[in-house]
């Protein structure tokens, strides 16, 4: 099942045996979606419109938008429309997380997307089907918790590219075999051998974010990433279903209190305290922002945001986004921004 | 063909109203009255439950005044993108925050500050605009969210979402402002706003009428009321004069453009600071009779037993008499919800079945779709309704502009484009 968005219910996916799969672009110029996406939307909602145009996900079954932003919004619309899928489903997620009738209508809205995953796979989906599913996406959480542990020591034991690399993949890979990966890497991270300098302890934070040739290149000029608030991220996995009697409201609790995307932070900031939670936790010593260009969310919480960084001494680099990024300009800003870090030891 | 043309009778009346409606704001303090800030969507009868005094300041009507006011919108675009905030953002936003910035009513005098702010949530912008105006003015902050997907779906939980909403936001109210909340003057403001919605669709339909009695440029001066106050029982009032007009108009024959020949309608909010584009087909006999930006941004619309469009059925016309808080809000939460302009933030689908349908039952010769770079909601699902109804055989031309932003419209270029389509409707040039 295509998931558009980190708020799908991949539990209810799981419970009825089906694979959540993340749909993500190429980052690969393409002129393809011109016809269906106006210009001014993101750049990534277009990348992944992209792909269903050009048949790179010809594999799934069905496509499913948890409601966010208005710019993946409009990718799913353009698929379900000019993409042959099987399937298709779009929850109304609230906007407001911040209300207290938020939980409760989220739980009809996933108990019709039950019923729709029950139609898709044919079968009741029972209890003891919602226990398996919250069991593997709670198992998968807390170990990816167990590895970004790894990550706050004074040498972090994976770099960042290699937190992406686990991260997305995860978004793709079934749940038990993802995890049975990480306990893998859970016995072998104690042991491991680092040979590079940590350099400048640095948190990555904004718009979706899978660039691991951006990461690899912030982590090959003096800095390693010891933390993130992406969707491909922290944001993704931060927190888990406790469980109650009702399946259902329990995963929406779950969903209306993970770490908000800017979209749904609001009357009040929930975002940024938990923000500056992870810099504390994780040892930060600056902040990386990227957006997506023309991510409306994010372009309206990068300025308090980098108030916030400012007013907690924390510096901070601001990049804008494309499909590709210029690399070799993102270079120069990031190198000459790791430079502010290492005053102190050329004078 | 040449029809009778008059001005309209109501001109004068709107911009004195509209004077008021700003005055009003601004001095509501020497009165002891309450100011809020929101949206043009926000649900304004809720408020007028705290008394007579109470007055409204919706942030996208007084954006586009100012984006009318190409030099002080310059002036407060740039001021916003001082502060750091992205250029590419809601225009609408980006001229309200630098007039705040700039401390400069566009009206004269220093920018009024609101007691609270108090909004609805649909697009990506709107919960986050006054998140920021309630941080700099250090003002208290509500906001419904209203995304619980299209009329069509619409169920209890959904309902009751919005609400439960509307509940904890007149708890909110109570606390701001330290009033009692008065039940029965917010069942007058919904039955106002009602009133009001439906009669201003009612205006709307008498345009099918050949000649049109109104063009939509001077809609636009008209339909404003209805973002500035839909639950002001003056502006209801209004509303009849305005439609006893249009009847009047057209029982005379009276025309908006003597030489009409071609009937269009546009779509998304117009870039603000060019409406010459207006005049510009007129020079064709071309006329927009509206849009469904015009008709349905606040006008409210149902089906009719004869399968046509019309104006929704008031609670009162169809006597339904509100007597509790509650049966208020469920009234006025299902009446907003049906709003036509609300359904394409979920699928365009059913924006291009009702552009389609006002294509056919207004009679019309082809659509303008202003690629709006202004308002990511208005433009969400944009080229879906370009390709829908090319699909079905209807003359659409496009033009990218900015309702707000007049950086980011191209006059030229648009004059060329209408050229082109005017030729493609096989028009020439009136002499």
């Amino acid at each position: 099942m295509g998931c558009f968005c980190s708020y799908v219910p991949e539990e209810i996916l799981v419970a009825g045996n089906i694979l959540p799969v993340r749909v993500l672009g190429s980052h690969e110029p393409q002129n393809v979606t011109e016809p269906y996406l106006f210009g001014m939307y993101c750049p990534f909602c277009r990348d992944v419109l992209a792909q269903g145009l050009k048949g790179r996900y010809d594999y799934l079954d069905g496509i499913t938008l948890s409601q966010s932003c208005l710019h993946i919004r409009q990718s799913f619309i353009a698929w379900r429309e000019h993409v042959e899928v099987p399937f298709n489903y779009y929850i109304y997620m609230p906007n407001k997380v911040q209300t207290k009738a938020a939980t409760p209508y989220l739980k009809t809205e996933f108990e019709k997307y039950k019923a729709h995953v029950e139609e898709v796979v044919g079968k009741e989906l029972t209890d003891d089907d919602l226990d398996r599913g919250i069991a593997a996406l709670n198992r998968n959480r807390e170990l990816m918790h167990k590895v970004y542990e790894y990550r706050k020591g004074d040498t972090p034991m994976l770099t960042g590219l290699e937190a992406m690399y686990m991260t997305v993949s995860g978004m793709w890979v079934d749940k038990d075999e993802h995890s049975a990966e990480m306990e893998k890497v859970l016995e072998q991270l104690p042991d491991r051998q680092m040979i590079r300098d940590t350099g400048t302890r640095l948190l990555v934070v904004g718009s979706e974010n899978d660039d691991t040739a951006f990461i690899d290149m912030v982590e090959s000029v003096g800095a390693t990433v010891v933390v993130d608030d992406h969707c491909t991220g922290t944001r993704w996995f931060w927190n888990s279903v406790e469980t109650g009697d009702d399946r259902i409201n329990s995963i929406a609790d779950r969903y209306i209190k993970r770490p908000p995307c800017p979209t749904k932070d609001w009357e009040e900031r929930w975002r940024f305290p938990h923000i500056l939670q992870l810099c504390k936790d994780f040892n930060v010593e600056g902040a990386i922002v990227i957006q997506q260009k023309f991510c409306d969310p994010h372009e309206c919480d990068i300025m308090p945001l980098r108030k916030t960084f400012d007013e907690a001494n924390i510096p901070s680099l601001f990049l804008e986004f494309d499909v590709t990024v210029p690399i070799g300009q993102f270079k120069v800003r990031v190198e000459a921004f790791l430079e502010m870090f290492g005053v102190d030891d050329l004078f | 063909m040449q029809y009778k043309s008059e001005a309209l009778k109501c001109w004068d009346k709107a911009k004195e109203l509209r004077d008021k409606y700003y005055s009003d704001y601004a001095t509501a303090h020497e009165r002891g009255g309450i100011r809020w800030t929101g949206g043009a969507w926000s649900f304004d009868a809720i408020p007028y439950g705290l008394g007579d005094d109470v007055y409204p300041l919706t942030g996208e009507p007084y954006a586009a005044s100012i984006a009318f006011m190409k030099d002080f919108s310059i002036e407060c675009l740039e001021a916003t993108e001082a502060k750091g905030w992205a250029r590419d953002l809601c225009s609408y936003m980006r001229n309200y925050w630098g007039s705040m910035y700039l401390n400069k009513w566009a009206f004269g005098g220093p920018f009024p500050k609101a007691d609270f702010a108090w909004q609805d949530h649909i697009c990506c912008t709107h919960g986050k605009w006054d998140q920021h105006v309630a941080e700099y003015e250090k003002i208290p902050y509500f906001c419904i969210d209203v995304s619980v997907g299209p009329y069509q779906d619409i169920d209890e939980p959904k309902l009751k979402y919005v609400v439960d909403q509307m509940h904890e936001g007149i708890e909110f109210l109570e606390k701001a402002t330290g009033r009692e909340y008065d039940d029965e003057k917010l069942i007058q403001a919904v039955n106002n706003e009602c009133r009001l919605t439906s009669t201003w669709a009612e205006i709307c339909l008498l345009n099918k009428h050949k000649p049109a009695p109104l063009d939509e440029k001077s809609m636009y001066s008209l339909y404003v009321f209805g973002t500035l106050s839909k639950a002001k029982k003056e502006f209801a009032d209004f509303y009849e004069e305005i439609r006893d007009e249009m009847k009047d108009r057209i029982e005379r024959g009276i025309a908006a453009l003597p030489e009409e020949r071609c009937r269009l309608i546009s779509d998304t909010q117009p870039p603000w600071a060019f409406l010459k584009v207006f005049r510009y087909l007129e020079k064709f006999g071309a006329v927009s009779v509206g849009s469904l930006y015009t008709f349905a941004l606040v006008g409210i619309w149902e089906d009719k037993p004869d399968g046509t469009w019309g104006p929704r059925t008031t609670p009162a016309q169809a006597g339904i008499k509100i007597e509790t808080r509650d049966q208020a809000l469920r009234i006025l939460a299902d009446w907003n919800l049906s709003k036509p302009e609300w359904q394409h933030f979920y699928d365009p689908t059913i924006k291009t079945r009702m552009m389609k349908r006002i294509y056919d039952e207004w009679d019309l010769d082809g659509v303008m779709l202003h690629l709006n770079r202004g308002c990511e909601g208005l433009s969400c699902g944009i080229m879906e309704n370009h390709y829908g109804l090319t699909q079905d055989d209807v003359p659409v031309m496009s033009f990218e502009g900015n309702m707000g932003d007049s950086r980011e419209f191209d006059e030229a270029r648009t004059m060329d484009r209408i050229d082109s389509f005017m030729e493609r409707l096989d028009l020439k040039k009136i002499s």
